[in-house]
């Protein structure tokens, strides 16, 4: 191996075993080339164990990259498991949408049919659908997250969901009284149970209950989930369906028992439609007492006073009259929706596409744009002020610079907060400021200059903040650059501004660089001191941010706003990369 | 049928947990508040007397409710919810329960009677605005201004905030649209009880912009509560809005030349809630002090270090004097019948629905 390093690229670094590799390569490719000159080369070189090069290198150093792995691992897994996973996490939310089709699975896939345009409420298959999801949502009491999420999209649709969640549990009580009226044996659960029930479960839920009376309070072996009889599915596809649910939320949400529990009114609902079907169900595939059961129902079902069910949900709010209403569940069902994105970006999404937003809604493309405009301005002022005062720095015998540096890690170790009140106490109208303007007769008592909660406020306050990631990464580029280039471009007779604008200056390049880089990436994710001092022409789009983290809850468009930032940041960060060469930026 | 067995259930839960699993409480609590002079009161009024009583005892306060919303949610995603009671005004209780992230409460079964045995629920009134929340405070919105700058006219009415002729300069609102909104309408002309009709057509609303527009560059738009009495102090507004138990202390315990404009404002309500999922320990321990925690004489207790009016109405003729200061209580209270001639209950129910709507309007309007 030896003799292969002296032969391969001469670097300044002592050799290792990638110049190894890259040797062994290069004498591959020259092994497939037509021997000339040197004819020893038939057949691959051998290592000394006599295995071929290439390979028994590519082994070691496979097991050194593997070494090199381990090392990194801790960290590459901290990094993975509690920053990139989390923010990719929380961004994966700017498109999901599963709350509407988990909270009304029925609902989304009835509704897929409907023909929004038809400008009236929809038909009763797809109210009675949404009877069912309804009636379990507020069991589970998620129904109100649903209305929650759903008022994002449409104002009121809250509180419509909260108040008929309260009362859906009566929809369909029309039936039950009649069907207990025709048999009294409909009151009871275990009627319900033993129709729908498989008799297997039946079988291990009596022994469930029987077990659970005799062991009294600390019983929590878990009941037998219900399961549906063979058939009856087929015979009366909505009652079943709706039982089913019922008995699951029964038994999980309520930790009671079916056979125990009358079923609620929406089931007495799906049981009428199923009967009341045109053609008559087939009984056929049932059990004889079954049939028994059924058919007088069936019978008496075409006499039975009926209720729209649109009446009933008029009568629990107008507003679901509306067919903006449904539209909107219909527009939001998917799973996956860019209805966050397009909220972002001023737009809305309906059923029937993107729209924009009414003009008074619009408000984050233009606080995207003052977001960069006013990152930029505060990057521009911070290189203004922050390349003197590091070249000061850089310049100066040491014992006067030290201090200096002191004077500008000062702030930096300051609370954030106390800079940003000390800039309240200096710029508000009756500060520190304006008296002494007052007071030297610059300006007039009632003429105060406002320079507080506006942008000027915010540019200052963060220019200041900002300022020492500007001049570390300065001063530690400067530090580098030796003054003898300079004294030879003055011997060679430039001038003083030649010698530095030619010479000095674009050494410095690569500190202005990773300053800029630094303030502009802060500056664009700000939130603290523009709430403070921005007033209302001061503030970032991370406020809005900030507020729908934590106030509204509508984490979705948060993430989506947070995503487009982050889309911007990278997207600004490879176009400086191809203009300026990120090689061209210095961190020290 | 249903009804009866959720009753049954949580009436076993509730009523059954501390009797039977009194030895089972849990040995420390997290309790969530606002941090600040009124968190002082309640560990004055409320868990210093309660360690008393029960002997190694642990109790974390964290100044979280702020974004108590926000941090619940997350902390119910993970799975691992470390606060046992969280202070939050009513609002957010609201929203909590929406979301499924605060306890529902049968708050006769889990809160102490009135002295006279007047049950929890019909004591507390009309402050029970969520299935969720168990009421502790009344403090209102309301204005103070500087005697100093106000001539020798000063402002009786909430509409002086937007009579710039009479009373120049500056003026502190908060930056949202709640309460504002509702000014904006009262005081161009519309009647009390037909503000939030008229704030629910896209006509009401925009006329209420169109209000605030009129005093837009006279304003100050603040989003923490010590933002007003701070701005009042320097001189920087001649009248702002802010909790009235900050402008208590600004006049009472600081002695600034400010004085309470009690008209137009603004009932809200802060309490309790029980985070969803406790362990039976940990939600046995929160009952329990809860219940300490809102019967009649506590509640009174508190309004001895702050002015905020007792949720209870049992509570209001036990309001004694303040703590250190010695001053009579009742009169600062937002409650008392002198300072409470002319106020609005916030509409919560309205509010939780139009709140995204409105919100996204006014900050549009705001950034304009």
């Amino acid at each position: 191996m030896s003799t292969l390093n002296s032969s391969g690229p001469q670097t300044a670094d002592a050799p290792t075993p990638d110049d190894a590799f890259h040797e062994a390569t290069g004498l591959d490719a020259r092994e497939s080339q037509p021997p000339h000159g040197s004819g020893d080369g038939d057949g691959p070189v051998l290592a000394a164990d006599g295995r071929p090069l290439k390979q028994s290198l590519k082994r070691a150093l496979r097991a050194q990259k593997l070494r090199a792995l381990m090392l990194i691992a801790p960290l590459l897994i901290f990094v993975l498991v509690t920053f990139i996973a989390p923010i990719a996490d929380m961004l994966f939310r700017s498109v999901e949408n599963q709350i509407v089709s988990d909270t009304l699975p029925r609902t989304t896939q009835a509704l897929a049919g409907w023909d929004e345009d038809s400008g009236a409420m929809p038909p009763d298959n797809i109210l009675a659908a949404f009877t069912y999801d309804m009636v379990a949502a507020a069991e589970r009491k998620e129904h109100t997250r649903l209305g929650t999420r759903l008022n994002y999209e449409m104002t009121g649709i809250s509180s419509l969901f909260r108040k008929t969640g309260r009362r859906v549990d009566d929809f369909g009580e029309t039936y039950l009284d009649q069907f207990e009226a025709l048999d009294p044996a409909w009151e009871e659960a275990k009627t319900w149970v033993r129709l729908m029930g498989d008799p297997d479960w039946l079988a291990a839920n009596a022994d469930w209950a029987a077990e659970a009376d005799a062991a009294g309070r600390d019983f929590d072996k878990p009941a037998p989930p219900f399961e549906l009889k063979p058939g009856i599915a087929a015979a009366l596809p909505e009652t079943a369906d709706a039982y089913a649910e019922f008995a699951r939320i029964t038994q999980v949400e309520d930790e009671d028992n079916p056979a125990e529990e009358e079923p609620w009114a929406p089931v007495y609902l799906a049981l009428f439609r199923d009967l009341a079907k045109q053609p008559a169900p087939d009984f056929a595939a049932l059990a004889a007492p079954d049939r028994a059961l059924l058919a007088p129902a069936a019978q008496a079902v075409p006499d039975f006073e009926t209720v729209a069910l649109a009446d009933l949900y008029i009568k629990a709010d107008e507003d679901w009259a509306d067919p903006e209403v449904w539209k909107t569940i219909k527009a939001f069902s998917p799973d996956y929706t860019s209805g966050y994105f397009l909220a972002s970006v001023d737009l809305q999404k309906t059923v029937d596409g993107v729209s924009a937003q009414p003009e008074d809604r619009q408000i984050y493309m233009l606080l995207f744009k003052r977001t960069l405009f006013m990152s930029m301005v505060i990057m521009g002022s911070c290189v203004l002020l922050g390349y003197p005062i590091a070249y000061l720095l850089s310049n100066l015998p040491m014992r006067t610079s030290n201090l200096l540096l002191i004077l500008v890690l000062l702030p930096f170790w300051t609370s954030l907060l106390v800079r940003t009140s000390a800039w309240k106490v200096l710029l508000q109208q009756q500060g520190v400021i304006n008296d002494i303007l007052v007071w030297a007769h610059i300006v007039a008592d009632d003429a105060r200059l406002v320079m507080i909660n506006n942008q000027f406020g915010t540019i200052v306050a963060m220019t200041h903040i900002l300022l020492p990631f500007m001049i570390l990464p300065l001063y530690s580029v400067m530090k580098t650059i030796p003054p003898s280039y300079v004294r030879a471009a003055k011997s060679l007779g430039a001038t003083n501004w030649t010698a530095f604008w030619r010479v000095y200056f674009p050494q410095s390049v690569p500190g202005i660089g990773a300053g800029c880089i630094l303030v502009f990436i802060l500056a664009i994710g700000y939130y603290i001191t523009p709430e403070l001092v921005g007033g209302t022409t001061g503030t970032f789009i991370s406020n809005r941010i900030a507020y729908h983290i934590s106030s509204s809850l509508n984490w979705g468009l948060a993430a989506a706003l947070g995503t487009i930032l982050l889309a911007v940041v990278l997207i600004l960060y490879w176009l400086y990369d191809r203009l300026v060469g990120i090689d061209n930026v210095s961190l020290g | 049928m249903k009804l009866k067995s959720i009753l049954l259930s949580t009436g076993i839960a509730l009523v059954g947990a501390p009797m039977a699993l009194a030895q089972e409480m849990a040995d420390s609590m997290t309790l969530v508040s606002w941090g600040g002079a009124y968190q002082q009161s309640q560990i004055n009024a409320y868990s210093d007397p309660y360690k008393e009583m029960h002997e190694g005892l642990t109790v974390v306060w964290d100044e979280s409710s702020n974004e108590a919303v926000a941090k619940l949610r997350a902390m119910n995603e993970a799975g691992n919810v470390t606060w046992d009671l969280v202070d939050v005004t009513a609002a957010d209780a609201m929203r909590l329960c929406d979301e499924g992230l605060a306890m529902e409460i049968d708050h006769d079964e889990m809160l102490a009677p009135a002295p006279d045995g007047t049950p929890a629920s019909d004591d507390f009134g009309e402050t029970i605005v969520s299935d969720c929340f168990i009421p502790q405070i009344v403090y209102s919105i309301t204005f103070g201004y500087r005697q100093d700058m106000v001539g020798d006219t000063p402002p009786e009415s909430v509409c002086a905030i937007f009579d710039t002729e009479t009373y120049p300069g500056k003026r502190s609102l908060e930056k949202r649209p709640i309460n504002n909104v509702e000014w904006a309408l009262l005081c161009d002309g519309v009647p009390k009880d037909e503000i939030y009709d008229v704030l629910e057509t896209e006509e009401g609303q925009d006329r209420a912009l169109a209000k605030l527009d009129t005093i837009k560059d006279d304003v100050i738009w603040w989003s923490a509560g010590a933002d007003t009495p701070q701005l009042l102090a320097d001189g920087e507004v001649v009248m702002g809005s802010t909790y009235n138990g900050r402008l208590f202390s600004l006049i009472a315990e600081q002695g600034q030349p400010v004085n309470m404009l009690w008209d137009g404002q603004v009932y809200d309500l802060d309490g309790w809630i029980i985070p969803e999922g406790l362990p039976e320990d940990r939600l046995a321990r929160a009952m329990d002090f809860v219940k300490f925690a809102t019967d009649t004489q506590r509640l009174a207790d508190q309004a001895k270090y702050i002015s905020y009016g007792p949720a209870r109405a049992s509570s209001a003729p036990l309001v004694s004097t303040h703590a250190t200061l010695g001053i009579e209580m009742a009169p600062h209270m937002p409650t008392d019948p002198a300072n409470a001639q002319n106020t609005f209950l916030q509409n919560f129910e309205w509010w939780a629905d139009y709140r995204d709507d409105l919100d996204a309007k006014f900050q549009a309007w705001l950034a304009k």
